[in-house]
């Protein structure tokens, strides 16, 4: 009985499946899968405690008093035009339209400076002629610290596009370049989700 | 140019090589921009906060998973890549759960504040 069982156990396994991939043909869109749960988790604790701070506060201002509500819902409309952008660079790229990814990965970068931009008017306005700063009040630290962790992550993005922008001008292309833009454009439309939370929680509610 | 239309040849991935088909992506936009004007017309209109605020955070939510499900592709991925995705919603939903207590005894004690200082206002004049 024990004989048999060792020699069960030192018999080889034979594996007569392969394990089902999440993301076949393209394991670094899982991991960058991964990296956004953990991103989503930091914006999501942050946007909690932003919520926690707030509610029950009868000294937290009227958000629209404050900031620019038009400016902002531009700057969204900035983001999402982006979004569409990168997904054509995408598409243009699979369809092996060199030219159309160059085209639409410059309009998407355009899209992330000209949010940066906007955000740095805002923040100028903000800081110089309001007063505000982070020690201010509960709500500018809650809003300098949420829209300025996104606007990183905005910053990071453009540099992010711009490596892949460059690359494909210079005609340097690696076999699985569609893979690298399809990655690029999941950390990019992850950005824009992102806004459209902070957008709605911070400035319009 | 020719350098750039040979490495185009050599190594541009087949159109066969896309891992699902292509979503309207253009029709994805309009409706990302729809929602949003659609936000700004219910901030506008002044509504009772509730109302707002609940009609404010179901329109981000559409647009959210707008995004996701079709320029991040997961309504054309596997099912457990959704499943993923969504564990940090359902980790952070858990998480306002576990700060309710906390908020509550929060509001409560500056009710029960407001009401003791109303309460001594009006003392004397009752005696």
């Amino acid at each position: 009985m024990s004989e048999a069982a060792a020699v069960e156990t030192h018999a080889p396994v034979v594996i007569d499946r392969t394990e089902p991939q999440l993301t076949p043909g393209n394991t670094g869109k899982l991991g960058m899968w991964m990296f956004l749960v953990g991103d989503a988790m930091t914006f999501g604790v942050a946007i909690a405690a932003y919520g926690a701070l707030r509610i029950g506060n009868v000294n937290w201002p009227r958000p629209s008093d404050i900031l620019g509500i038009d400016t902002t819902a531009f700057m969204t409309f900035v983001l999402i035009c982006s979004s569409l952008t990168m997904v054509k660079a995408l598409s243009g790229i699979q369809h092996g339209n060199v030219a159309q990814l160059k085209k639409y990965l410059a309009l998407t970068v355009l899209g992330g400076l000209t949010f940066l931009g906007l955000q740095a008017y805002e923040w100028n306005m903000l800081i110089n002629y309001e007063g505000l700063s982070i020690k201010t009040s509960l709500f500018s630290a809650t809003f300098f610290a949420l829209t300025g962790f996104h606007g990183m992550h905005v910053f990071g993005g453009v540099c992010y596009n711009s490596t892949i922008l460059a690359n494909a001008m210079r005609g340097h292309w690696p076999g699985a370049n569609a893979k690298i833009v399809e990655i690029a454009g999941l950390y990019w439309h992850f950005v824009d989700l992102v806004w459209i939370l902070i957008f709605t929680f911070v400035y319009l509610i | 140019m020719a350098h750039e239309a040979t490495a185009h040849q050599a190594d541009a991935p087949a159109p066969i090589a896309m891992d699902h088909p292509e979503p309207n992506y253009v029709a994805v936009f309009i409706y990302l921009t729809v929602l949003t004007v659609l936000e700004l017309v219910v901030y506008y209109m002044h509504l009772p906060t509730f109302v707002m605020i609940s009609l404010l955070v179901a329109l981000a939510w559409a647009k959210a998973v707008l995004v996701a499900m079709y320029f991040m592709h997961l309504a054309l991925e596997k099912r457990t890549l959704a499943v993923i995705a969504l564990t940090p919603v359902t980790i952070v939903t858990f998480l306002c759960f576990m700060l309710l207590p906390d908020l509550t005894a929060r509001i409560w004690a500056k009710t029960q504040m407001h009401q003791q200082v109303t309460a001594e206002a009006h003392a004397p004049a009752e005696h």
